[in-house]
């Protein structure tokens, strides 16, 4: 069964991809719809059963890589953990793929695009039910791949290619940091499985290495490296700026991949690799201080951008930094469990944000939208839902999660934890903020279009908000149900077993009750205040706008991460290459090199050949002058 | 096993090859065409029965053939062991892929063009099974004059120049080693290799052999600093040429280090794995700049080779089982990828007759087999998992990072790199809107360039995901190998303590 699990996307990849054309796009959205369906109940079945008969399993499919003592296998490792990321994969991507049928109706390349969508789930769960690194990365790389192919998917868009190339090769940045954590992992252990690692973790904690004459310790080492690849892959600050752009491509495809699933794969890995992180609290610390920077630095990012796919992206990219400083302080089940809700009010968000964009005729500027709730009643309802389980509202499923993550960074009891925690607690309250003005500036207020006339405006249909509806649900419920069961609380007591690996228990005291209460009232008095300074009053955000310039353009221009890294790396590259090409290659290489012995030669051969005169006087000089000098070297020896 | 086997694979291109030269109906290019092709099938099937009845488990050198040459100096001796066979069915493998993709761009002596390409695979096969070091000499020289006339008579206008750049160099570096040969032979009495492993070679000549050996190797590489005649060379040549080239002339050096350098001169190989590493190290990196910013599709991809190449000679001179296995895999893989990268180039230019990059965008709207298989080939080049180009480069690192963890690293920024400049050229030759009218005209693939490049694209994601075949062919002669080598290393510092 698990082999169906992860074969059926992949059959139904091929099967799209290549006879595609044949079968047509209706047959082609229908096989990969319903192959990945089916793939996603058995994930749920396979979800059930492990909550409760504990079912484990790791199957071995074949065999990879064998060179000297390393030795890498295929397999499928079926566990909480990777149960838990199965149904997420398989759930969102199912409901994406019956969404897409709609959302790209008009589209000349629907197989290509469905395929697309199927391989990425194939990698995808390949990536979460490996029992060991190297094949871990072959998903890592194989997501990456596929959200280069997705990114890029309207070829003929000049910024679509960009984002696409710069997504992977960002990513490349982090899995360049990931692929050294996995060579320093086998140089350590001498293996990559992921058991035999985890056995011998407690026995290599004082393995020192020695860098560039710095003593360091090796586990540390090991999981710094791996959460640069870590940062790559969930577009943690510094290594975030491929995220907004990949907005470019469709937007089932943000839903999907930069959202739900791809995404949270760095997020997945730490909380995998908990036995080692557990033995380096320094990395827990920085990756505390990376994921607080990143929630912060991605939700005044997203208060100013107009873009509405843009503040989602956002909004992800600061979502995702919660749930690394949920890892950071330790509480590794609660970052999968706002792993777990967070897919489902994201991809809601995306896809209505899609709902929207479709109905506007691919207008994405907030800017040029407005009072269209009447004619959007479904969409607006199913965003309003998502927008309240975003912000933590009570009793919606991000309320639990978040919740919890801000409890536990303060039960955490030190500095970077109390940081986090009044971090954690500011953030949710421009996350809020911004993510109301996307409500009201959408939906409320003047219809802003000059494009096309309101009456235009229409909802989708009901192949798109079907799976708008099943995500509602799930972001209402989500938190409220499997609360216990991502705690390990009450009766799934223990849940996690040794999929996660906690070396002292959590704290299960509770936080000062206005820790507690703080968050939901904050965000429950930003929807009025939202509501008043984004519609009522809208001189008060000019005003706010008109002092504050720098900061304003500061945030507009993202924190000019883009604008550094451009004069840093891409320009200075293309510089790099240039010199060494024409100056070194070829200036100094070739000139002293072949061509200037080609011109000595020359040089020697013209000269040997004046030497040839035909004069007998001057052979006879020449003559005179060596046997003089061969009588005066013989005389003086 | 009676039937000379071996020699039969070396021998039987150059009887086709003669007997095309010397047919008579010259005016029939069809005909030299199937014939080439069915003598270069017949030995690609022939080497792959080779592969069949090769005893893998086994590090003794099989299918030994001795035979007197000049009597008590020179023998002619060939044998093969794990390392070495699969050079061989690369070679026979792409000299047919070869033959299938020559057609109307060859516009003239098509016959001679084929023998050419014949006599070359005589002498690449040559070099990767002798067992004697002036065979191996005579092998390694004489494949130069085929691809000195197939860049000099069929190549582009520069095609003088590159031919003339191109012999210069190797040359040059291989004169060094014939001096070198020849002082073995007066040092140790013998150039028959299988017995220079078990006499050895006393230490105190080692360093000076070793930079003589090094001097070829590192030209035909090609490493930094004299890899400046592979782009020119690369770029005049014809399509064939440019993979023969890519594809298996590069594979001689990698060969040539760990068969001679490693085997023959374990103490200066140790001695020297510093300044290996450096010249590597400048190749992956400062190459892959360059690559950057090239504007000629071949340029590109010649100046990638390099790069690919340094991965290669690094993880050699790790002396680990993951280095040496990684390298050889790297090697077949490089040769399969940027054969396929130089025939997928290839296919535009015959339409376009330009290998300007910014000629071209939005391919894809015009060609889409095209794309798809030109993406798997940069996928490849890129070192995606999945691909024959990651087990390589992932093998190589993994060796190297036992040894040195700072090389290893600086290396690994290579692969940030190489996914840059592939992609982008990728990117400006297949997607976007097409502008320019020519490209409008393109027609997709025809079959037999489907054909070529669908095996290719095969082979390269099934050993990218079941790399098991060529790994185990080669271990057990690696690792007796590196047995080798540790075990000259012991006895030495023994000695000199």
């Amino acid at each position: 069964m698990e082999k169906l699990i992860i074969f059926l996307p992949l059959i139904a990849a091929i099967i799209s991809g290549f006879l595609g054309k044949i079968i047509g796009n209706k047959a082609s959205q229908i096989t990969t719809s319903l192959f990945v369906s089916i793939s996603a109940l058995l994930s749920i079945y396979v979800f059930y059963d492990v909550i409760n008969n504990d079912y484990t399993n790791n199957v071995v499919i074949a065999k990879w890589i064998s060179s000297g003592l390393l030795d890498v296998n295929w397999s499928i490792k079926i566990d909480q953990l990777s149960s838990v990321m199965l149904v997420v994969v398989t759930l969102v991507s199912a409901i994406v793929h019956i969404y897409s049928i709609g959302y790209m109706s008009n589209d000349p390349h629907q197989p290509r695009f469905m395929s697309y969508l199927s391989l990425f789930t194939f990698a995808m769960i390949v990536l979460v039910t490996s029992d060991n690194f190297l094949q871990l990365f072959f998903g890592w790389e194989g997501v990456g791949l596929c959200s280069y192919f997705l990114i890029g998917f309207w070829f003929k868009k000049p910024p679509a290619n960009a984002a696409a190339i710069k997504a992977f090769v960002v990513n490349r940045v982090g899995d360049f940091g990931f692929a050294l954590g996995i060579f320093l992992v086998f140089y350590v252990f001498g293996t990559l499985n992921y058991e035999e690692v985890f056995n011998q973790v407690s026995l290599f904690t004082d393995k020192n290495l020695n860098f560039l004459g710095i003593e360091l310790n090796a586990i540390n080492l090991i999981c710094f490296l791996l959460f640069i690849g870590a940062m790559g892959k969930s577009a943690q600050i510094f290594l975030h700026t491929w995220l907004p752009d990949a907005m470019e491509g469709p937007t089932p495809v943000s839903a999907l991949i930069h959202a739900a699933t791809m995404v949270t794969a760095g997020v997945f890995l730490i909380v995998r690799c908990s036995p080692i992180y557990e033995y380096s609290p320094i990395i827990l610390n920085f990756i505390t201080i990376i994921g607080m920077t990143t929630a912060l630095f991605a939700a005044t990012v997203a208060l100013v951008q107009n873009d509405i796919k843009k503040i989602i992206a956002y909004s992800t990219c600061s979502q995702l930094g919660y749930m690394f400083f949920a890892t950071g302080v330790g509480a590794y089940n609660i970052a999968m469990f706002h792993l777990f809700t967070h897919a489902f009010f994201k991809a809601l968000l995306f896809l209505g944000s899609g709902s929207v964009i479709h109905a506007f005729n691919d207008e994405q500027d907030i800017n040029k939208m407005g009072g269209v709730y009447k004619h959007l009643p479904y969409t607006y309802t199913l965003m309003i839902i998502g927008t309240l389980a975003l912000t933590g509202f009570p009793l919606l499923s991000g309320f639990y999660s978040k919740d919890l993550i801000i409890e536990f960074a303060y039960l955490k009891g030190n500095v970077t934890g109390y940081f986090a925690c009044a971090l954690g607690i500011f953030t949710a309250f421009l996350t809020s903020i911004y993510s109301w003005r996307l409500i009201f500036k959408t939906f409320h207020g003047e219809y802003n279009n000059k494009n096309q006339p309101i009456s235009r405006i229409h909802e989708s249909p009901l192949v798109m908000l079907a799976p708008l509806i099943i995500l509602a649900v799930g972001s209402m419920l989500a938190g409220f149900i499997f609360k216990d069961l991502f705690m390990g609380y009450g009766f799934f007591a223990d849940f996690w077993k040794n999929s996660i690996f906690f070396l002292e228990p959590l704290s299960s005291e509770h936080p000062p009750q206005f820790i507690i209460y703080l968050t939901p009232i904050l965000v429950t008095i930003s929807i009025p205040f939202s509501y008043y300074i984004f519609l009522k009053n809208k001189s008060v955000t000019n005003i706010l706008v008109d002092t504050n310039k720098p900061i304003y353009y500061f945030l507009k221009n993202k924190w000019y991460f883009d604008e550094l890294y451009d004069v840093l790396f891409v320009k200075s590259s293309k510089f790099l290459g240039r010199y060494l090409w024409k100056k070194i290659d070829g200036l100094i290489i070739d000139r002293f090199g072949p061509d200037g012995l080609s011109t000595l030669f020359k040089y020697f051969s013209i000269k040997a050949v004046k030497f040839q005169s035909g004069f007998i006087y001057q052979y006879a000089f020449v003559m005179l002058i060596g046997f003089s000098l061969i009588l005066t070297i013989i005389i003086f020896n | 096993m009676n039937f000379p086997i071996l020699s039969s694979l070396i021998l039987l291109p150059t009887i086709g090859g003669l007997f095309i030269l010397f047919s008579r109906s010259s005016s029939n290019y069809n005909g030299a065409k199937y014939i080439s092709l069915f003598i270069s099938l017949a030995n690609f099937f022939l080497s792959l029965y080779l592969w069949y009845v090769f005893d893998s488990n086994s590090s003794e050198f099989q299918f030994v053939e001795e035979r007197i040459w000049l009597k008590g100096f020179i023998n002619y001796k060939v044998g093969i062991d794990g390392i070495s066979i699969l050079f061989i069915i690369l070679t026979t493998f792409i000299t047919t892929l070869c033959i299938i993709s020559v057609n109307s761009t060859i516009k003239y002596r098509l016959k001679d063009f084929l023998v050419a390409i014949l006599l070359m695979e005589t002498m690449m096969i040559g070099v990767f099974c002798s067992l004697d070091l002036v065979i191996f000499y005579l092998f390694f020289e004489a494949g130069l004059i085929p691809m000195f006339l197939i860049i000099g008579i069929w190549g582009g206008e520069r095609r003088v120049y590159s031919a003339f750049k191109f012999f210069l160099y190797t040359l040059l570096g291989s004169v060094l080693m014939l001096v070198a040969i020849i002082s073995i032979y007066w040092i140790a009495g013998t150039t028959d290799v299988i017995e220079l492993y078990q006499l050895g070679i006393d230490a105190k000549y080692q360093n000076l052999l070793w930079l003589a050996f090094f001097s070829s190797f590192a030209v035909k590489t090609p490493m930094w600093p004299v890899h400046t005649w592979l782009p020119d060379a690369h770029v005049e040549a014809p399509t064939a040429g440019s993979v023969l080239l890519a594809a298996i002339l590069l594979k001689m050096a990698g060969y040539g280090f760990i068969r001679f350098s490693i085997g023959l001169f374990p103490i200066a190989s140790e001695y020297f794995v510093p300044l290996i590493f450096v010249l590597s190290l400048i190749a992956i990196i400062y190459t892959s700049f360059v690559a950057l910013v090239q504007e000629d599709m071949k340029k590109l991809i010649a100046y990638s080779s390099v790069a690919h190449m340094g991965f290669v000679t690094m993880g050699i001179f790790t002396m680990t089982p993951q280095g040496i296995e990684g390298s050889i895999f790297q090697m077949i893989s490089h040769g399969i990828i940027s054969a396929a990268l130089f025939l997928c180039v290839g296919v535009v230019y015959e339409r376009m007759h330009t290998r300007e990059i910014s000629k071209y965008g939005g391919v894809v709207s015009v060609m889409p087999r095209y794309a798809v298989v030109f993406m798997i080939f940069t996928l490849g080049a890129l070192g995606l998992p999945g691909t024959t180009g990651f087990i390589g480069e992932f093998l190589i690192l993994l060796g190297t990072f036992k040894v040195n963890f700072i090389v290893a690293t600086i290396a690994s920024l290579g692969v940030i790199l190489g996914a840059a400049y592939m992609l982008w050229l990728y990117r400006r030759i297949v997607f976007g809107e097409i502008n320019n009218a020519e490209v409008k005209k393109l027609v997709d693939l025809d079959r037999s360039e489907m054909i070529i490049l669908t095996l290719l694209a095969f082979l390269s994601i099934l050993f990218g995901f079941y790399p098991d075949p060529l790994l185990s062919t080669t271990s057990v002669s690696v690792e007796s190998l590196i047995d080798l080598f540790n075990m000259n290393i012991k006895i030495y510092t023994a000695n000199t303590l």
